[in-house]
């Protein structure tokens, strides 16, 4: 972490502040604060149940915290509606895949230009002009996200038709036709075997190195967190339980408990 | 066949019939269209003339239920409210039909998109009851309607059918052949191109996953109204079209049984799609005329058959929709695809 040598902590670009959110008698997340920082590739990690997804799920607006505040780039996002919050340059993928199954794989990420285009029912409808010109200049956008992800031959299926580990990558595909400045990404690699997975891991890593896209990643493969990641935020029945660097957090009593369970941690 | 076809650009990747069997079937259609009216005689242009109707206003439901997934049993309604804007303006003002049939389509978009607005909260079926009550208010309006001054039934003048001093009167039939098969054709130029473009997408994106398209920045809210009011904008189309058309119009012709009856043709024709809605249009529409000559010729052989022949017009139409969901459930556009599919690899289709 930039912090540790004397070299000046860049600003936060999201800074989670003592969120907490509980249904009905149920907390589910209470008084989680960290920082993430633009750039770096921020993962999630915890045992099932521990809170991860409902935070992801606070941060894209699906769910309304009762305590504490998200800021991003200097704004609050708690109490804006999903739709807003994608305006900002925040994008996600789901755990379960979340795709628009009848459509074409090109369709689905045309979607994920939403937030960039104009167009309105009666443009799009006369489809001439700058209608038309509109489409086709974020259709050449769609492209260079197809090419990222060597998916072109895929580019006219319906997705619903797909493989599972392809509608994974269709689905990072359409976050990242949001050419947003915050990618959240619930599980990638989940369900995948070790090549999908390294596939995934590459587009992870291109995608924050070319882009310098922030992400925020959950992810159970504890290897591919440790070796992609630049912080790690731990979290266990809704509270963070460590922060830091792999290293850092590998070497935490408490994360160790976590997951051995006490008498290792003992040891 | 499709293969070996090349695009260079994207605009021409992006056509709507990018490939040459389907640019010959279009034009071929059109050909059919243009000759149909010459041969035909007041029977069968009366007939086609119901279809492009009911075409209009099944391609507009579509948009609502077949590619947003809204479910709406109120286009009845919505077809009345514009019937009656158009007449009521053709009536008591005169204003002749280039005029009044465009304000009563955007009148009739307006009050779809407030009828549209419990959409926000409700989903599925429930959505479906607010629709009927949408409907049922309209009718009531209309049944009551003393203070717009409607009675039982509403004349328009005949000279209010011109379009730009060109008068629709005299042999009816064709002339409204034209005007109604180029609104069809406007109709159906409009919405394929909404539905390649950014709102249409949307609009489907709300169908098929409405947790998504939410988080990668579609408005609900604003696109579900504007899919009730783009359908509605069409079902005024339609309605103001009949209202022209007949000459005369009275609240019985847009009933529930009307809103059902367009819902059904577009399950028989194939949701989400617009060739479909047009299959369904002209399936649910010659099915009766179709029964009602057969009973016709067999009037000689069963005597009694002609005084059933309302009973089994209304079973066959149950009968047609129960037996479509069983076999295929995705319509008369799906048949047609597999006779499509069937040819592509001819003659080595196995």
């Amino acid at each position: 972490m930039a912090g540790d040598n004397g070299v000046p902590m860049p600003a936060a670009q999201m800074q989670i502040d003592s969120v907490g959110l509980s249904f009905g008698g149920v907390r589910a997340l209470s008084g989680i604060s960290f920082n993430v920082y633009p750039g770096t590739i921020q993962a999630i990690i915890g045992p099932n149940g521990a809170g991860k997804t409902s935070l992801l799920n606070c941060i894209s607006g699906l769910y309304k915290p009762q305590q504490g505040q998200i800021r991003f780039e200097g704004r609050n996002l708690i109490g804006l509606a999903p739709h807003e919050i994608a305006r900002l340059g925040v994008a996600r993928s789901f755990q379960n895949i979340e795709l628009f199954r009848h459509m074409t794989v090109v369709e689905n990420l045309m979607l994920g230009r939403h937030v960039h285009m104009r167009g309105g029912v009666i443009s799009g409808g006369l489809y001439w002009g700058a209608g038309k010109r509109e489409e086709i200049v974020h259709r050449e956008f769609v492209e260079q996200v197809i090419d990222l992800l060597e998916i072109q031959d895929i580019r006219k299926k319906t997705v619903g038709s797909l493989s599972y580990g392809l509608q994974k990558r269709v689905e990072l595909g359409r976050a990242l036709a949001m050419d947003p400045r915050l990618l959240l990404l619930d599980e990638p690699m989940a369900g995948m075997n070790s090549e999908e997975k390294e596939d995934m891991a590459r587009f992870i890593l291109d995608i924050s190195e070319e882009q310098r896209t922030t992400i925020v990643l959950i992810e159970h493969d504890m290897g591919v967190v440790m070796d992609i990641s630049d912080n790690v935020a731990v979290l266990e029945f809704g509270q963070l339980i460590a922060y830091g660097t792999p290293d850092e957090v590998k070497a935490h009593p408490d994360v160790i408990a976590a997951y051995l369970g006490h008498q290792h941690a003992a040891h | 066949m499709q293969s070996g076809t090349f695009h260079s650009s994207y605009s021409s990747d992006m056509g709507l019939r990018p490939y040459w069997p389907m640019r010959l079937r279009i034009i071929l259609v059109i050909v059919i269209m243009l000759v149909f009216p010459w041969f035909a005689g007041r029977y069968w242009l009366n007939l086609a003339n119901t279809i492009g109707i009911a075409a209009i206003s099944a391609i507009g439901l579509n948009i609502l239920v077949g590619y947003t997934g809204q479910i709406s049993i109120g286009q009845g309604g919505f077809m009345a409210v514009g019937a009656y804007t158009s007449g009521l303006l053709a009536a008591n003002a005169g204003l002749p039909m280039w005029v009044s049939v465009p304000i009563a389509c955007v009148v009739t978009a307006v009050v779809g998109a407030l009828f549209g607005m419990p959409s926000v909260r409700l989903k599925g079926l429930y959505l479906a009851i607010a629709t009927l009550a949408a409907q049922e208010i309209i009718i009531w309006v209309l049944t009551h309607g003393k203070i717009l001054g409607i009675g039982e039934s509403l004349s328009l003048p005949p000279e209010t059918s011109n379009l730009f001093g060109l008068s629709l009167a005299g042999s009816t039939d064709f002339n409204f052949y034209w005007l109604i098969m180029g609104c069809l054709v406007l109709t159906v130029i409009f919405v394929s191109n909404l539905f390649r473009s950014r709102a249409g997408r949307a609009m489907v994106a709300i169908r098929d996953q409405d947790i998504a398209a939410q988080v990668i920045g579609v408005d609900l809210f604003r696109y579900k109204l504007l899919a009730f009011a783009t359908s509605s904008f069409f079902a005024g189309l339609a309605g103001a079209l009949t209202a022209h058309y007949r000459g005369i119009i009275s609240w019985e012709r847009f009933t529930i049984e009307t809103s059902i009856l367009v819902l059904a043709m577009i399950i028989i024709g194939g949701l989400g799609s617009v060739s479909g809605a047009i299959y369904g249009a002209t399936f649910m529409t010659l099915l009766p005329a179709l029964l009602s000559n057969v009973s016709r010729a067999a009037s000689g052989v069963f005597p009694s058959f002609s005084s059933y022949l309302p009973y089994i017009q209304q079973g066959a139409f149950g009968l047609a929709i129960v037996l479509f969901l069983i076999f295929e459930p995705e319509g008369i556009v799906k048949m047609w695809r597999n006779v499509k599919d069937y040819f592509r690899l001819w003659p080595f289709s196995y």
